[in-house]
């Protein structure tokens, strides 16, 4: 029998079992990769939930318009390290953004073209401080700015923007690294093609490159916020730590919202119920405040877009 | 407008690309570049409205005239010159930035040319109709330049090139990324742009040169790291017909290349 079975459908029958195998290896494939993007939310959403069943409690409106001034037990808000955050981040990205944007331009849309020796060189070595200090802890960028003010200031000075300086160390090649990448996904037949209307390169840098990687560039600056956001070390170093308002960042201690968190945790009253409760809803502030930024501005690449 | 290439050198770092090129390329009239891949069309080419200069490393030796004016000389600007000669590339490359009113109006915008709102109408209008595409687009001006097919985009590019009113447009392949239907298209323009332009193009399909060119230039790399060199150039009829050289006569009848 089996000698006689035609050999069309010999082959068929050989086909269909492999595809029957592909199927069940892509099913199996297809499961796993879902399994494991599963087991890697879990924990985030693990993080969110807990936040935000234990930081409600506090959500109310002395903990937006009151700071800590003379709080012992229940009572009291956020306020002056809700301001401290948003003042000390402007601040540091104000200070960040330019650095390493600037610096990512140079080196994709200049120093990658150069032949010059000396330029090839330069671009080198700005590299490599950028990677070094991808590399710094958070600590150590505190310290260097704790040291360079101890040693021009004076050791007890303490100020927002000192804390803002730190995070511009921290912040800097992240956002010139992942600028640096954006920019190079511009294509080059834009470059041709503006180059070729007879325009000037700068102009070619600010009204077709810049243009055409804003959502990239968007996207960058985010990760640099976020990056230098949830940052306490560096600022507990040199902004310090104080439960009243500052709204001033040349002077006096400032608080931020991760810092006021550790302080709630680490030094409670005797009411620690109330400190415990005031620090889980300083997080979730700080994760809403996140949440929204990111909300914020992929609508307004969005809106430029249409 | 006629551009006159004398003793053209053209190099990327130590590569000799373009050799000794003299050639005069006569005004109001289709002028086709072809030859086998890599002798050096679309570097000689470039060296006419001095893009060839912005690949790192790349440097021109001779001169290229635009009437009377030394594209090469001393004291002229490149930029300047760019903006007096319209370019076209192989694949289409409109601004996904922009819409397509904005994209054909790109030149003088990214120039920081200010134009009155019915003055930019008008030239839109103008530049998009030479191109054959306003009846296609002028009901979604405004919508995204990238919306439009491969065709059209391509189309859209030559407007782009048209709005600044350029004596001389260089296509580099222009077809080549193309559907027959928008080849075509394009082809049909070819003949309206001859009128007042100097129009110079790369091609790699010969029966398209044959097509749209009045002169046809066919290069090729003598030896080995020697460059394109011009090998020979004549008019349509007797390029196709009646080639001189060996090698033209090989490359026409497909032999090499
Ligand atoms: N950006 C570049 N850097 C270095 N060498 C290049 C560059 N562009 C072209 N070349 C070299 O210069 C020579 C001529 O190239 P060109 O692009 O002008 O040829 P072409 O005739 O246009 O070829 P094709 O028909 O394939 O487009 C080739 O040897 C090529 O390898
Ligand atoms: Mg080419």
């Amino acid at each position: 029998m089996k000698t006689s079975t035609p050999l069309p459908t010999k082959t068929t029958a050989t086909t269909i079992r492999i595809n029957t195998r592909r199927r069940v290896a892509d099913r199996g494939f297809t499961l796993a990769v879902i399994a494991c993007g599963v087991l890697a939310v879990i924990p985030l959403l693990s993080v969110v939930w807990t936040t935000v069943s234990k930081g409600l409690g506090r959500i109310d409106v002395a903990f937006f318009t009151q700071s800590m001034r003379g709080i012992t037990d229940a009572g009291g808000g956020a306020l002056h390290a809700i301001m401290g955050t948003l003042l000390i981040t402007c601040a540091a990205t104000l200070v960040a953004v330019p650095i390493a944007i600037g610096s990512a331009l140079w080196l994709v849309e200049y120093a990658d073209n150069a032949t010059t020796p000396a330029i090839k060189t330069l671009a080198r070595t700005v590299r490599t401080v950028i990677d070094v200090m991808a590399g710094i802890p958070s600590i150590v960028a505190g310290l260097f700015v704790y040291a360079v003010i101890a040693l021009t200031v004076g050791p007890g000075y303490r100020s927002g923007l000192a804390g803002a300086f730190a995070l511009v160390i921290i912040m800097v090649p992240v956002v010139e690294r992942s600028g640096e990448e954006v920019l190079a996904r511009v294509p080059a037949e834009l470059h041709e093609a503006a180059l070729a209307l007879g325009v000037p390169k700068w102009r070619v840098i600010l009204k077709v490159v810049l243009p055409t990687a804003l959502p990239g560039l968007v996207s960058t600056l985010l990760l640099g916020v976020s990056r230098i956001v949830g940052e306490t070390a560096p600022l507990l170093l040199v902004a310090g730590f104080t439960d009243s308002m500052n709204y001033d960042l040349t002077s006096g201690r400032m608080v931020s919202l991760p810092v006021y968190v550790y302080s709630q945790w680490q030094n409670k009253g005797v009411d620690a119920a109330a400190y415990d409760a005031r620090a889980w809803s300083a997080a979730l502030v700080l994760l809403l405040g996140v949440v929204l930024l990111h909300t914020l501005a992929r609508l307004i690449v969005r809106g430029r877009k249409q | 407008m006629t551009i006159a290439i004398e003793k053209l050198n053209a190099y990327y770092g130590e590569l000799h690309a373009v050799a000794g090129v003299n050639m005069v390329i006569p005004e109001r009239a289709v002028t086709a570049l072809i030859g086998p891949s890599g002798c050096g069309k679309s570097t000689l080419l470039r060296c006419i409205n001095r893009m060839h200069e912005i690949v790192p490393g790349a440097s021109v030796v001779g001169s290229v005239r635009l009437d009377t004016a030394d594209l090469y000389a001393p004291d002229a600007d490149p930029v300047a010159v760019r903006a007096r000669v319209g370019m076209v590339f192989q694949r289409p490359n409109p601004f996904p930035t922009m819409s397509i009113a904005e994209n054909v109006l790109a030149g003088f915008r990214l120039r920081g040319e200010r134009l009155s709102r019915s003055e930019a109408e008008t030239k839109a209008e103008q530049a998009l109709r030479s191109a054959n595409l306003w009846d296609e687009v002028k009901d979604r001006l405004k919508s995204a330049g990238t919306s439009l097919s491969g065709g059209q985009q391509q189309r859209l590019c030559i407007a782009r090139a048209l709005a600044s009113k350029p004596d001389v447009i260089l296509m580099d392949e222009p077809c080549s990324a193309l559907d027959p239907a928008s080849t075509q298209a394009i082809e049909e323009l070819l003949d309206t742009l001859r009128i007042e332009h100097t129009v110079v193009i790369v091609t790699h399909n010969l029966s398209q040169a044959a097509r749209v060119a009045d002169r046809v230039a066919f290069m090729a790399t003598i030896g080995a790291g020697d460059g394109g060199h011009l090998i020979e150039y004549g008019t349509a009829q007797q390029m196709f017909h009646d080639p001189v050289q060996p090698a033209t006569q090989d490359y026409i009848a497909g032999r090499f290349g």
